[in-house]
């Protein structure tokens, strides 16, 4: 197992390299390159000029690459233009409500998914059945935005059940320690403001959570079709096991297989940033973030999220592969 | 029990049903010729290619079929702030927030949006493809490179991907289409080089080399037409994927900047802001949407099933 983990580690670096190289070229490339990037469209000649020497832009391109490099390893990105703050600073207040975010959404998913697929194929050809067949493909044809405006304008302009932007009651002093905003309100003991994070995250969880649901209805509802007709289900039946039994130890167990992996790589797309729904939300997570990054050009803001957001969904899936060599002894053999 | 076993029965009689109709009717034809068989048998397949049939067809008759000028604003005396006429005389979807006709924009628009999917998905299947075939072909330190070149552009989210290629290039069509096919590229190679890999040790190619084949004649000949399968039903699925993230990108204003040509993704992007007025200006153009890639998908997953001889028995 060990020796799996360290093999699976060892083939991240190459993918890091290629993906630092990928974006410092990116950012090279740009029309005007970073030094237009930064001054603005009407900058005159000198100026570049001067911004080239400051940042040591008029090196050779090699020396560059190993000075971004060795400042992307200490997690330095340079400052933002929109905040006037290091980018990695920006980054860390932003991730948590990311992360809050992605738990919730993939918490509605799963819990809503697993029984619905498992439910679908033990009715197969039911109602439930080919309604819960439709309404995962519909789920993962609707442009997900949209469906969070939808949310936005039912639940929160027209009824006003729940809040419909932001991660927080601004009106709420809450003390700040992790920049998890339930979690901390839980530490401080600060209840009201610890439930009304949760009241924010319920529409935007849902908006983020229906694509991967979809996803798990559908994977659940095959897999355990698949499994329902293995020899050893029959086995388990033909000796006479009780229904309960099979269905827990033999159908649900082998069929969740397939999910969990599922389960994983959806968690590595949505902590990547969820850039539409949160848009939409105006959330405040890494997601609006980067839409802003675009609007204002902040290269540095989109050049340093995106590095280190490729790095989260990278580790999020060797994780992923890690546990599923936990789950499945037959993965680990290869 | 009951429910599993009637499943289970069900799954028998099809077999058995199916098992009577196979060796006479299937017999002797080629894999595509069966696959087309059982798909015009399908009502789901057939459902997904009518949908899609239709959308193409509104396409290129557009301009026969639109009622108006797509770009014309009309009854702007009664546009106000909080006011958008909706159906009328001449206008039976209402005007956009400019007075546009929104039938005509839906039908002009179903244009612009399955040329970006269409485009899109088949620059991105071109230049797969090509990494595939190279990766399949030659194996070895060939393989090795554009893998780990593939596997870079899988390792940063497809939305990421797209934003930063849209980005770098600048605002237009052109750039919109190939941020998008940039993401499809690294599932095609790795599509292609799989099934190739998989049909390198099958009985046909070792007999092929072991008759002294050249070896282009048993990659192009042999190998790849026997591989494309899931490439096709991928392409199948990408172009619903493609129109979707079209509309994600117009969202974000990284779309067509060009005003002149309606597209569903920018109608839809554009109007959130009148949501609370006027929600049909949204409602329709996501309806177009969520139907062309529903089609699609029924389509590719049909195809899916009717090329895999795991479904076939």
């Amino acid at each position: 197992m060990l020796r799996f983990i360290v093999r699976r580690l060892l083939q991240l670096i190459p993918i890091l390299l290629g993906l630092s190289v990928l974006l410092f070229a990116w950012l090279r490339a740009l029309p005007g390159g970073p030094a237009q990037a930064a001054l603005g469209e009407r900058a005159t000649p000198e100026a570049i000029a001067q911004y080239n020497e400051l940042f040591g832009l008029d090196e050779p391109l090699y020396v560059q690459y190993f000075r971004f490099l060795g400042r992307a390893v200490q997690l330095d990105f340079g400052s933002s233009t929109q905040y006037g703050r290091p980018v990695s600073e920006v980054f860390l207040e932003r991730f948590p409500g990311t992360i809050e975010l992605t738990l919730f959404a993939m918490l509605f998913a799963i819990g809503v998914g697993i029984p619905l697929g498992y439910l679908a194929a033990r009715r197969y050809g039911s109602f439930l059945d080919s309604a819960s067949v439709v309404g995962s493909l519909i789920g993962v044809a609707i442009p997900v935005f949209f469906l969070a405006y939808l949310l936005r304008l039912l639940f929160a302009v027209e009824l006003g059940w729940l809040p419909g932007s932001g991660r927080q009651d601004v009106r709420i002093d809450a003390t700040r320690i992790t920049n998890f905003y339930v979690l901390d309100g839980l530490l401080t003991r600060e209840w009201d403001a610890a439930w009304d994070a949760v009241l924010h995250l319920v529409l935007p969880a849902i908006a983020l959570g229906t694509i991967p649901l979809a996803i798990i209805v559908r994977i659940t509802r095959a897999s355990v079709l698949d499994v329902v007709n293995e020899d050893y289900v029959r086995t388990a039946n033909a000796k006479g096991l009780a229904m309960a039994t099979v269905r827990r130890r033999h159908i649900i167990r082998n069929a969740l297989l397939p999910v969990s992996t599922t389960i994983g790589l959806q968690t590595g797309l949505l902590l990547s940033g969820a850039v539409l729904t949160e848009t939409v939300f105006a959330f405040g997570g890494v997601g609006s973030t980067l839409y802003d990054a675009i609007r204002f050009r902040d290269f540095a803001v989109l050049q340093g999220f995106i590095l280190m957001l490729a790095v989260v969904y990278v580790l999020v899936n060797l994780l992923v592969d890690i546990s599923y060599g936990l789950l499945d002894p037959r993965v680990r053999v290869r | 029990m009951t429910a599993l076993g009637n499943y289970k029965r069900e799954r028998i009689d099809a077999l058995a049903a199916r098992a009577g109709q196979l060796p006479e009717g299937d017999a002797g034809l080629s894999l595509t010729r069966s696959a087309f068989r059982r798909l015009r048998r399908d009502p789901v397949a057939i459902t997904g290619a009518v949908i899609v049939l239709v959308f193409l067809l509104v396409a290129a008759f557009a301009p026969l079929l639109a009622p108006k000028d797509p770009v014309t604003q009309y009854l702007l005396s009664e546009i106000r702030p909080g006011t958008i006429p909706g159906s009328q005389e001449g206008f039976p979807l209402g005007v956009d927030n400019l007075g546009r006709d929104l039938l005509s924009r839906l039908i002009y628009g179903s244009r612009q949006s399955l040329l970006i999917g269409v485009v899109s998905t088949v620059l991105g299947l071109v230049v797969g493809m090509s990494l595939g075939v190279l990766a399949g072909a030659f194996g070895g330190w060939v393989d090795t490179v554009v893998m780990r070149f593939v596997d870079i552009i899988l390792s940063i989210p497809g939305l990421l991907m797209a934003i930063t290629v849209s980005v770098l290039l600048g605002q237009s069509q052109l750039s919109l289409m190939i941020a998008i096919a940039v993401v499809q590229v690294p599932i095609f190679a790795r599509l292609l080089r799989g099934s190739m890999l998989a049909q390198r040790g099958s009985d046909y190619a070792v007999a092929a080399r072991a008759l002294g084949v050249r070896k282009g004649r048993i990659v192009f000949g042999h190998v790849l037409p026997n591989s494309l399968s899931p490439v096709i039903v991928q392409a199948t699925l990408s172009l619903a994927t493609a129109i979707i993230e079209a509309a994600a990108l117009s969202y974000l204003g990284l779309g067509d900047p060009d005003i002149a040509r309606p597209e569903w993704g920018a109608m839809l992007a554009n109007a959130q802001d009148f949501l609370s007025i006027r929600p049909a200006l949204a409602v329709w153009p996501a309806l177009c949407i969520i139907v062309v890639a529903l089609g699609f998908t029924l389509l590719g997953e049909r195809l899916r099933e009717a090329l895999d001889p795991k479904f076939r028995r």
